[in-house]
């Protein structure tokens, strides 16, 4: 994705020209952050197995694409049909509206094309997104390809700059994985709270907030319920609230919208 | 020294598949018993067929279960794979389309379910299920590290598995590196013996090569 380089400097007579758009208030509380927010305006892109459309805890979908690659092709089917081939797009999609019921739900689906090229399609999945500006990006899916990594965090560093939250799920277990390791994204590991408004900061990265993540209630396939546990429940939960405050503050970028879930954790100025 | 005769001298040394097939069977079995679960399984990646293959299993209809294949990316063990990631599903019943097929074709329905992808090194191996653990107690997060503990483990023991398979697939023929082998195979055994003779005779050759 290239862009036009301009020179990366402020002279004296452009400072009005980044005046903020809005007072930052002197303690950034919850109230003031997604107070009376729904979501309403926030665009939530689901990269993972589909959503299933018409789940009664996920409600509209506004899109379904499907990534998949031919050869050397990359083919975005633009009206993907098939639904989600695994329940877990519906469980993220259905915890997003849950905390954030009128914000707008997109699935990218990037599974069922086969294990082999999944990396290569996880690739191309988050480069469509990200083209597409979304404001979320609720992403559970990692490789351990060290191939990938390089392209992952240029594509995660794009998103940071276009005001696209990357939130991707934390791995538990002893590898390097990408792209959760990345600072230009906000990773997300489990607590065993089951307050879904409880979030943790985490003054020990790469992992950045804890949310809830055990044994939670979640839409599955088949217009059903599970219980589940996992980071990858864990994830569209700041997801969630990233919408929330998003639909609130549109013009917070993924800085300023990283420091104020940082203010309002539950660990730092967030209510316990 | 080449990949190849590096493959040929382990495979000479290294256990037979049995023995592998032993180990993983040993991880399924005490996953099981930790877990007070009913069923555990292995399932291995076939790159090539994109497909994942059971390796292991300890349940009731363990035996059936060896063998048989799956789509490598749908369903709860294709999105472990995939996602790199652990889950922990139940009642799983609730789900009408969860792996049905695949379920009734084992002659087993899980109420709930543990998958942990087994990673080693770069490298996605295949998924470590856990079936129908009793849900009497909420689930913790020092029950998912006991699982990712485990699934590390059984990456490791899939790891030698696929290594001794492709040596030994490296050494059906009857070319040299087969010869190196057997060699390195006698070797091994007369070693166990305290013979030193055959490494003298060894030594001997090599002055002469």
């Amino acid at each position: 994705m290239s862009e036009e380089l301009p020179a990366w400097s402020l002279s004296a007579e452009a400072v009005e020209s980044i005046a903020l758009p809005e007072e930052w208030p002197g303690q950034v509380t919850r109230e003031w952050a997604w107070g009376g927010a729904t979501g309403a305006g926030a665009r939530v892109c689901v990269l993972d197995s589909g959503i299933e459309t018409d789940h009664p805890l996920v409600g509209d979908v506004q899109k379904s694409v499907a990534i998949s690659i031919e050869g050397d092709e990359v083919i975005i089917e633009d009206n993907d049909t098939a639904g989600d081939l695994c329940g877990h797009g519906t469980a993220c999609a259905g915890v997003i509206r849950s905390l954030a019921p009128d914000c707008e739900l997109v699935s990218v689906r990037v599974l069922g094309a086969g294990y082999t090229g999944s990396g290569a399609v996880l690739l191309e999945g988050l480069r469509w997104a990200i083209a597409q500006g979304y404001d979320v990006i609720n992403m559970s899916l990692s490789t351990t390809k060290q191939k990938f990594a390089s392209l992952l965090h240029e594509l995660a560093d794009t998103a940071y700059f276009r005001r696209t939250m990357l939130v991707a799920s934390a791995h538990n277990m002893p590898v390097e994985s990408y792209p959760w390791r990345f600072s230009s994204v906000i990773s997300v590991g489990s607590h065993e709270e089951e307050d879904p408004y409880q979030y943790y900061y985490n003054p020990a990265p790469p992992v950045e907030f804890f949310a809830r993540g055990v044994d939670v209630e979640v839409a599955w396939n088949g217009g059903g319920r599970l219980v589940c546990t996992g980071n990858s429940f864990a994830t569209p939960h700041i997801a969630g609230i990233a919408a929330l405050v998003l639909s609130k503050h549109p013009e917070l970028t993924p800085f300023q919208l990283k420091s104020v879930l940082y203010l309002t954790a539950t660990n730092v100025g967030g209510e316990k | 020294m080449s990949d190849e005769l590096r493959a040929a001298v382990a495979a000479g040394v290294l256990g037979s598949e049995d023995q592998y097939r032993a180990l993983l069977q040993s991880i399924v079995d005490v996953a099981r018993a930790i877990f007070r679960a009913k069923a555990s399984s292995i399932l291995l990646l076939d790159e090539e067929a994109d497909e994942l293959v059971f390796e292991a299993a300890a349940d009731e209809a363990s035996e059936a279960l060896i063998g048989k294949r799956f789509p490598s990316s749908t369903g709860i063990a294709g999105f472990v794979l995939v996602s790199r990631q652990p889950l922990v599903i139940e009642d799983v019943l609730t789900d009408p389309r969860f792996s049905r097929e695949t379920a009734e074709s084992t002659g087993f329905v899980p109420k709930g379910l543990m998958a942990v992808p087994l990673l080693h090194e770069e490298r996605v191996l295949g998924v470590l299920e856990v079936l129908d653990r009793p849900q009497d107690t909420r689930f913790t997060l020092a029950e998912m590290e006991l699982l990712g503990l485990f699934a590390s483990q059984a990456a490791i023991a899939l790891d030698l598995l696929q290594r001794a398979r492709r040596a030994h697939e490296a050494l059906a023929g009857d070319g040299e590196l087969s010869v190196i082998s057997r060699l390195a195979e006698k070797l091994e055994a007369r070693r166990e013996d305290g013979s030193e003779t055959a490494l003298r005779l060894l030594a001997e050759l090599e002055q002469l090569l």
